[in-house]
């Protein structure tokens, strides 16, 4: 018995595409005892979890390709020295209440300048996207029991925003002439 | 007041879009009731033990005429003929259809409102001072700051699944009447020896089942960075903040585990980042918003007596006495409409009332309202020559009683008649001490004191900082009483100390009688209740509450034929 687990996504959303996907996401399994240190990570496009990247730096790094993982309760600087590492990044959302994944997505792009694939990863759905792709996030892999395409329309749901974030630099006060009056009364009817 | 624009009504049209979305994705079963739940709180639905339950933000308390007769709509339509103001200067319906939520959402956005973040874990509506912008010793406007915090956090992307709730007040007087030290984030406007604007910097205030009175962080946050600052804060905060359990998740567990010094050392650290950023706030958005809050155009009027032309009249003068308050421009003043009339649920308002008191404003107070954090209304500006016509009409209503910030004048949340929250019912105990002390003579003896119930530890209704704080709770399956003594909110917030052993329901007005007796042997000098409770503490009252057998007292309301 292995003692990990992996997660592969036929299919996630990439940008604003629906695109075919050839990584998996290992996940220790607690019970068998596994432990960072001592699992062998398999060939192949990886996403490891920070722990086994922390543990096992030096081999990994020698792959052509590898990606980490990080849990909700880690910060964003647990990687700051590795970030031209990876080819992924992915942050995993053990549920949708969970919102520390947002500001690891922030820190990693703003603070830290991360700039390749950043993954939304667990509980992953079509009403946190818009959230997500704010916060810097470029991959989702939604849950697999529901349909990728209709997760794609969680992506635009608002068209102009209030704030800043990392997709949209400028607050609304920058970027538009404020207090207009809609052209016709009835704006956004029948959205 | 503010009026949305082009961006705002069209960021409200998209919301309603994706909820009515959501609605549809739940009633086909695409979505489970699990996955709807954070979705639908955070439009402010609740499941509630009978019906759904929505609440809608007034932000800041500010109303129009139109916007309250919205209400009226509401109330009628898809409710029972009334609506329920809350402390958080919201409004809520309690019998709401999850399939009509959609529609209830597009009357609104046609008064430019909504419900969104009125509940879940995510920033709520920012609340401020009822009078802000009239009272007599204002020193800032609290609202065009309390407007573009809003905006700011409408929708904030980073700070949507936060440990928990999060609340932020702002008080701009001398006077707090927001209650800023009981907040997540309580602001106070003040000036620097430079005289220029910025923010006295409070958080970690808090109630619930840990009530803790916030800190000082910052004494001094100009205003260009007020969107900075607490954008830092709050990073701090959902990075942070505990999420193993949900008692101990506010952010006041946080401040109080690292220490206010550290906390402060975080966010100066995460600030020094976003300091002079994007969201640095412009002179140019600070007027625009500002514009919106602008004196009204009053008109030149002298100061008068309003008690001159009815000095025989007792009635007029108590209610001039308790709910006329004063206003920065001579000759006006602010009316407060009592929503706490005995034998009414506090905070309740029918649909008709809701009507006249809009056509109240329309006709003396420049078409607005306020909503207060003890759960009345506001007329802001009237005319004080027209002060004896806005009662005879306010009285004819209902909505006259002359009992603000008297025994009557209750703080109470919806409790156990419908929240599926509460270990106990908390209207009908208001009512039992309302019809006990309805005597007015005896209330304007007993002069100021805030009495507030809440049915369960989520501390709705204020009940650590009431001068008396009674708290539903359970017992074997059965409601009991906690009562505490000597709480306060404002300039001098006070957590209440828990007197002794708890009560039945009907013994509670027996109770609290016996509080007032202590204090009336015991005054001196004009002290008020507070002020006793304070100097002598808990001891002289405990014993005086236990001293002899309590005897039940009678069913009062719908409790009566149960």
């Amino acid at each position: 018995m292995p003692n990990f687990q992996l997660q592969a996504h036929a299919q996630i959303i990439k940008g604003r595409d629906v695109v075919a996907d050839d990584w998996s996401v290992l996940r220790l399994d607690a019970e068998s005892g596994a432990t960072p240190e001592s699992i062998e990570v398999p060939e192949g496009k990886i996403i490891v979890p920070l722990a086994v990247w922390l543990a096992q730096r030096a081999t990994l790094a020698q792959r052509a390709a590898i990606g980490v993982w990080l849990p909700s309760d880690a910060l964003a600087t647990a990687i700051k020295d590795d970030l031209a590492q990876f080819a992924v990044v992915a942050v995993d959302f053990p549920r949708f209440s969970d919102g520390r994944g947002y500001s690891i997505a922030y820190n990693l792009r703003k603070r830290l300048g991360y700039t390749s694939e950043l993954r939304a990863i667990g509980d992953v759905l079509r009403d946190n996207l818009f959230s997500m792709q704010r916060c810097g996030f470029d991959a989702f892999a939604p849950r697999q029991d529901r349909s990728i395409h209709e997760a794609l329309k969680g992506l635009t749901a608002f068209s102009n925003p209030y704030q800043a974030s990392v997709d949209e630099p400028q607050p609304l006060f920058r970027r538009a002439a404020r207090g207009g009056q809609p052209e016709h009364n009835d704006i956004g009817a029948g959205i | 007041m503010y009026r949305y624009d082009q961006y705002d009504h069209l960021i409200v049209r998209e919301r309603i879009a994706q909820y009515r979305d959501q609605v549809r994705r739940r009633l086909a079963d695409e979505l489970t009731e699990e996955e709807f739940l954070p979705l639908r709180l955070q439009n402010g639905l609740y499941m509630q033990r009978h019906a759904y339950m929505l609440r809608i933000a007034v932000p800041y308390g500010l109303l129009s005429t139109a916007q309250m007769r919205t209400f009226a709509h509401i109330a009628r339509k898809y409710d029972r003929g009334y609506g329920h103001f809350t402390t958080r200067q919201n409004i809520q319906f309690n019998w709401i259809e999850l399939e009509q939520t959609p529609d209830i959402l597009a009357d609104l956005a046609a008064v430019e409102m909504h419900a969104i973040q009125t509940s879940g874990n995510c920033i709520r509506n920012i609340t401020t001072d009822e009078f802000a912008g009239v009272a007599a010793d204002e020193v800032i406007d609290p609202r065009p700051y309390a407007e573009i915090l809003r905006q700011w956090s409408t929708f904030h992307p980073e700070f949507i699944a936060l440990p928990r709730k999060f609340k932020i007040a702002i008080n701009g007087a001398v006077e707090d009447r927001a209650a800023i030290a009981i907040h997540d984030i309580g602001l106070t406007v003040v000036h620097n020896a430079a005289g220029e604007v910025g923010f006295k910097f409070m958080v970690g205030g808090g109630m619930g089942r840990t009530p803790i009175l916030g800190s000082v962080i910052n004494d001094f946050v100009p205003w260009q960075h007020v969107l900075t600052y607490t954008e830092a804060v709050m990073r701090v905060y959902n990075q942070f903040g505990r999420r193993d359990n949900k008692y101990k998740a506010r952010i006041k567990i946080l401040v109080k585990a690292v220490g206010v010094e550290e906390f402060a050392r975080l966010v100066d650290e995460e600030f020094a980042d976003l300091k002079d950023g994007p969201e640095t706030l412009t002179r140019e958005e600070l007027d625009r918003v500002a514009r919106y809050f602008n004196p009204k155009p009053y008109l030149a009027l002298p100061a008068i007596d309003p008690r001159a032309q009815h000095a025989d009249d007792k009635a007029f003068a108590n209610w001039l006495l308790r709910n006329v308050k004063p206003h920065k421009v001579p000759g006006y003043a602010s009316v407060v409409l009592s929503l706490k009339k005995t034998g009414v649920p506090p905070g309740d308002a029918t649909a008709e009332q809701m009507d006249f008191v809009a056509d109240l404003a329309d006709k003396y107070s420049f078409g607005e309202l306020r909503v207060t954090h003890e759960q009345n209304l506001v007329l802001a500006d009237v005319e004080q020559a027209k002060l004896f016509e806005v009662w005879q009409q306010a009285k004819a209503r209902g909505l006259a009683t002359p009992n603000i910030g008297l025994l009557t004048d209750i703080i109470a949340c919806p409790g156990g008649d419908f929240c599926s929250l509460a270990n106990a019912k908390s209207i009908p105990i208001a009512a039992a001490i309302a019809e006990r002390f309805d005597n007015l003579d005896f209330q304007h003896d007993i002069g100021d004191i805030e009495l507030n119930i809440s049915g369960c530890i989520n501390a709705c209704g204020h009940h650590h900082v009431g001068h008396i704080g009674i708290l539903g709770v359970d017992k074997d399956g059965s409601e009991w009483y906690q009562v505490s003594i000597g709480g306060a909110q404002g300039n001098a917030s006070a957590i209440g100390k828990i007197i002794g052993p708890s009560f039945s329901s009907l013994q509670m007005p027996e109770v609290v009688g016996r509080l007032l007796e202590v204090y009336v042997k015991n005054r001196v000098d004009g002290e008020r209740f507070i002020d006793t409770a304070q100097r002598l503490g808990v001891a002289p009252f405990k014993e005086y509450v236990y001293a002899t057998p309590i005897k039940a007292g009678q069913l009062v309301g719908e409790d009566e034929y149960a």
